[in-house]
C-alpha cells in the first residue's frame, strides 16, 4: 500500500456487509422461486445453503470488522499483476468469448449461469478489498462501468440462451419461441401499466443511486496543472486505447467515423432475410460474429481496459497494482521503413538533399516509404477481390460490387486495428507508413 | 353520487378527457386513440412485443432517462451560471448548500445510464435482427440518436468545470486537430493552402471550431452549454419523433413473420 487510507478496511466494512448481504436475499428470493414455481426443492435447498448461508456468513465477517481476511492471497494478486498485460488482456477477453460461444450450450443452463453470476460476484467481493482494486473500480464515475459489464454479461446470456433454444426449435422445423406469442392484447392495461411500474422503478432505482454516490467534483479546472493519467469520458476510453495503436486521426477521427458509417451500412449490407425478428445465432452466423467481435471485444474490452487497466502515463496496471507515475516502461518501437532500409539493407533512411524542392522531398519520401505503401495497397485495394473470387464468392455474387466493396472494406479497416495490436506485439512495429511532414502516421 | 363520480361527470373533466374510465374493452381502445401521450402506442400488439424478455424495455427505458436528463437539466440550469467565474462556484454550491442538490446526481447518474441503455437497445436490436427490412432507416436513425447521446453526454461532462471536466474535454477534442485535411496538426491539411497562405490554422481548425479558442477556455464552455442545453436536445427530440413514428410506421415492434 502506498499512501492509502491507513483505515481502509474498516471504510469498507458497511458496504461490504451489505454487499454480501444482498447476494443472499437475492440467491433466497432465486431459491424461493426454483421452489415455490417450479418445484424443484433440491436445487432449492442447494441454493440457499451453498449461496445463501455462504454469503450471510461473509456478510457477518464483514460487519463485524474482519474485512482483512476477506480477501484474495497476496501471492495470487501479485501473481495477476504480474502477468497481466494488454497482451494477455486483449488475448485473454477473445479467448473468453470464444469459449463462451462454442460451449453455449453449456454456459447457457440457468443452472451454470447462475452459479457463474455468484461466483463473479465473489471475486469482485474478494477484490474490494484490495485498496488499489477498490480505489479505481469506486471511483464515482468508473462505478457505471461497473454496472455496464454486469448489465451486458446478464442481456447477453439472456439472448444466447433464447437464440439457443430457437435454433433447437429451428432444427425441428418448429418456428421460434417468439411466434408462439403472437396472440393480440390491449396495449392499456398490458403495456401501459408495465410502462408505468418501470417508470417508477427506475425513478426508485435513480433516487438510491443518487443518495447513495455523489457525483464527482475535483480540484478547479486549471490548465497549468495536467493530472496524470488524463483521460476522456469513460465511453471514449475505448477510442483513447486506440492511440497506443494508432495517431490520432486514425484513432479518434477516422476509425469513429468508420464505426458510425459501418452500424448505419449494416441494414443495407445485411442480404440474410432470415433472423428478424427473434433471437437467433444459427440463421446468421456471419453477422452475428462479426456484430459482437465488434461490440463487445473491440468497443467494450477496450473501454474496460482504457478505464480500469490504463493507469499514469497510460502504462498497464494490473488490476490490484498501485498506479505509480514513476513507472518506467522501455519503449523500443520502430517503424516498417526503419525495417526494411536499415536491418534488411543495412543502408540509412532515404534522404532527400535539404536544398531539394518539394517534387523532390515528395520523391524521396514515397521512396522511403515505399514498403509500406505496397503493403497498405495489398491490404486494401488487392485484398477484396481476392476475397471475393475465394472466401466471400458467395457474397459477392449476392452482393452485387458496390454493396460488397463497402462490406470489405469496411472489415478490412475493423480488422486494421487487431492486426496493428499483433504487428505491435510481436515486431514492435510503430507506424507501417511514416511520414511526420505531412501528419501521415498509419 | 360518489365524489369521485361527481368529479368524472364534471364538463371540466370531460372537456380533458372524451371518454370514460378505460374499464371495458370500448373504452380501453379509445383511451389510446384520444389522449395525446398514449397515441403514440397501438391499440393492440402481439404479446411478444411486449415480453420483457424480448424488448429487455431499453428503448423505453432511455427514453424515460432522457425525459429525467431533460426536467432535472432545466431545473440545474437554474442553479447554474456557464462563466469561468461562477461555473465551478454553483457546482459547489449544488454540492454543499443548495437543497435540491441531489439534482445534480440525479441528472448525472441518469446521463451515464442512459449511454448504457442506448448501447443495450442497440444490442437487443442487433440481436433481434429487427434492423433488417422494412427497418432499415430506423436503425439509421437509431445510430445517429446514439452518438447525440454520447454527444450530450461528452458536452455536458465539460460543465461542472473542475479538473475532471475540462482535461476529459481537453483529451477529447485534441482528436479535432488531428482530422485530416480540417485539423491544424491533421494529414493533408496541405492540401488548403492558397498560396503561401495557410487555410487550416491553430486558429481556424476543426478544434477551434469545436471549442472557440486555443484551449479549453471560456469559450468552450459557453459553446457547450448552447450545445448541451438546446442544439443537442432539439435535435435529439426531433429524431426521437421520426424514431417512434418509424417504429409505427414500419408495422410496430419487431417479431417473426
Amino acid at each position: 500500500m502506498h499512501g492509502h487510507d491507513p483505515h481502509f478496511y474498516e471504510s469498507i466494512q458497511g458496504f461490504l456487509g451489505s454487499y454480501y448481504l444482498v447476494l443472499s436475499i437475492m440467491n433466497a428470493v432465486a431459491a424461493l422461486y426454483l421452489w415455490r414455481r417450479l418445484g424443484r426443492w433440491l436445487e432449492a435447498a442447494l441454493l440457499v445453503v451453498l449461496f445463501g448461508g455462504g454469503f450471510v456468513v461473509l456478510s457477518g465477517i464483514a460487519y463485524g470488522g474482519g474485512t482483512r481476511v476477506l480477501g484474495l492471497p497476496q501471492s495470487f494478486k501479485d501473481f495477476v499483476n504480474a502477468n497481466t498485460g494488454p497482451v494477455i488482456y486483449t488475448l485473454g477477453t477473445t479467448a473468453v468469448l470464444v469459449i463462451f460461444f462454442v460451449f453455449r450450450r453449456f454456459f447457457t443452463k440457468p443452472a451454470v449461469a447462475w452459479v457463474s453470476l455468484n461466483l463473479a460476484l465473489l471475486f469482485m467481493g474478494l477484490s474490494m478489498t484490495d485498496p488499489n482494486f477498490s480505489l479505481i473500480v469506486t471511483k464515482p464515475d468508473n462505478v457505471p462501468i461497473v454496472g455496464l459489464i454486469f448489465l451486458l454479461g446478464f442481456f447477453t446470456w439472456l439472448a444466447t440462451y433464447k437464440a439457443v433454444l430457437n435454433d433447437d426449435r429451428l432444427a425441428q422445423g418448429l418456428p421460434p419461441l417468439e411466434k408462439e406469442d403472437s396472440e393480440k392484447v390491449l396495449v392499456w392495461p398490458d403495456l401501459v401499466y408495465t410502462e408505468l411500474i418501470c417508470m417508477i422503478a427506475l425513478t426508485a432505482l435513480l433516487l438510491v443511486w443518487a443518495i447513495g454516490l455523489k457525483a464527482p467534483l475535483e480540484a478547479p479546472a486549471s490548465s497549468v496543472k495536467t493530472p496524470n493519467p488524463s483521460k476522456a469520458p469513460w465511453y471514449f476510453l475505448g477510442l483513447q486505447e486506440m492511440l497506443v495503436y494508432y495517431d490520432p486521426w486514425m484513432a479518434g477521427v477516422v476509425l469513429p467515423s468508420l464505426v458510425l458509417v459501418g452500424l448505419m451500412a449494416i441494414p443495407f449490407l445485411d442480404f440474410n432475410k432470415k433472423g428478424n425478428g427473434y433471437y437467433t445465432i444459427a440463421e446468421r452466423p456471419f453477422g452475428y460474429i462479426i456484430f459482437q467481435l465488434g461490440f463487445l471485444e473491440l468497443w467494450i474490452t477496450l473501454i474496460i481496459l482504457g478505464t480500469f487497466l490504463r493507469g499514469p502515463n497510460w502504462n498497464f496496471f494490473g488490476p490490484y497494482e498501485y498506479w505509480d507515475p514513476h513507472k518506467v516502461l522501455a519503449l523500443n518501437n520502430k517503424d516498417l521503413s526503419q525495417f526494411f532500409w536499415v536491418d534488411l539493407l543495412d543502408s540509412g533512411l532515404p534522404k532527400a538533399p535539404s536544398d531539394s524542392g518539394t517534387l523532390v522531398q515528395l520523391g524521396y519520401i514515397l521512396k522511403r516509404e515505399c514498403v509500406g505503401f505496397v503493403g497498405l495497397a495489398v491490404y486494401f485495394v488487392l485484398l477484396p477481390p481476392i476475397l471475393a473470387m475465394t472466401v466471400f464468392r458467395k457474397f459477392f455474387a449476392r452482393m452485387g460490387f458496390i454493396r460488397y466493396m463497402l462490406m470489405s472494406n469496411l472489415l478490412l479497416f475493423m480488422a486494421a486495428l487487431p492486426l496493428k495490436m499483433v504487428l505491435r506485439w510481436v515486431f514492435n512495429l510503430k507506424y507501417i507508413v511514416h511520414i511526420d511532414e505531412y501528419f501521415l502516421n498509419f | 353520487m360518489s365524489l369521485g363520480e361527481t368529479i368524472r361527470n364534471s364538463q371540466v373533466w370531460k372537456s380533458i378527457f372524451r371518454h370514460p374510465m378505460p374499464l371495458d374493452r370500448r373504452n380501453r381502445i379509445v383511451v389510446m386513440l384520444t389522449n395525446f401521450f398514449l397515441h403514440l402506442h397501438p391499440v393492440s400488439i402481439k404479446k411478444q412485443g411486449i415480453a420483457l424478455s424480448y424488448t429487455w424495455c431499453m428503448g423505453g427505458v432511455t427514453f424515460f432517462l432522457f425525459l429525467v436528463e431533460t426536467v432535472t437539466g432545466v431545473l440545474l440550469m437554474f442553479y447554474y451560471r456557464p462563466t469561468l467565474e461562477w461555473a465551478y462556484h454553483d457546482i459547489l454550491d449544488l454540492r454543499d448548500v443548495t437543497s435540491l442538490g441531489i439534482l445534480r446526481e440525479l441528472h448525472r447518474w441518469g446521463a451515464h445510464a442512459m449511454v448504457i441503455t442506448v448501447w443495450l437497445h442497440m444490442y437487443r436490436v442487433f440481436l433481434t435482427g429487427s434492423y433488417k427490412p422494412p427497418r432499415e432507416f430506423n436503425w439509421v436513425v437509431g445510430v445517429i440518436l446514439l452518438l447525440l447521446t454520447l454527444l450530450l453526454s461528452f458536452s455536458g461532462y465539460l460543465l461542472p468545470f473542475d479538473q475532471l471536466a475540462i482535461w476529459a474535454i481537453t483529451v477529447g477534442s485534441n482528436m479535432a486537430r488531428a482530422s485530416p485535411i480540417l485539423g491544424y496538426e491533421g494529414p493533408f491539411q496541405q492540401l488548403l493552402q492558397i498560396g503561401d497562405i495557410d487555410m487550416i490554422t491553430d486558429t481556424s481548425d476543426a478544434r477551434f471550431v469545436t471549442i472557440g479558442e486555443r484551449n479549453v477556455g471560456e469559450m468552450t464552455l459557453n459553446r457547450f452549454y448552447v450545445l448541451h442545453c438546446i442544439g443537442l436536445p432539439l435535435a435529439v427530440t426531433l429524431l426521437l419523433a421520426i424514431h417512434f413514428w418509424r417504429v409505427r410506421k414500419d408495422g410496430g415492434i419487431s417479431g417473426p413473420l
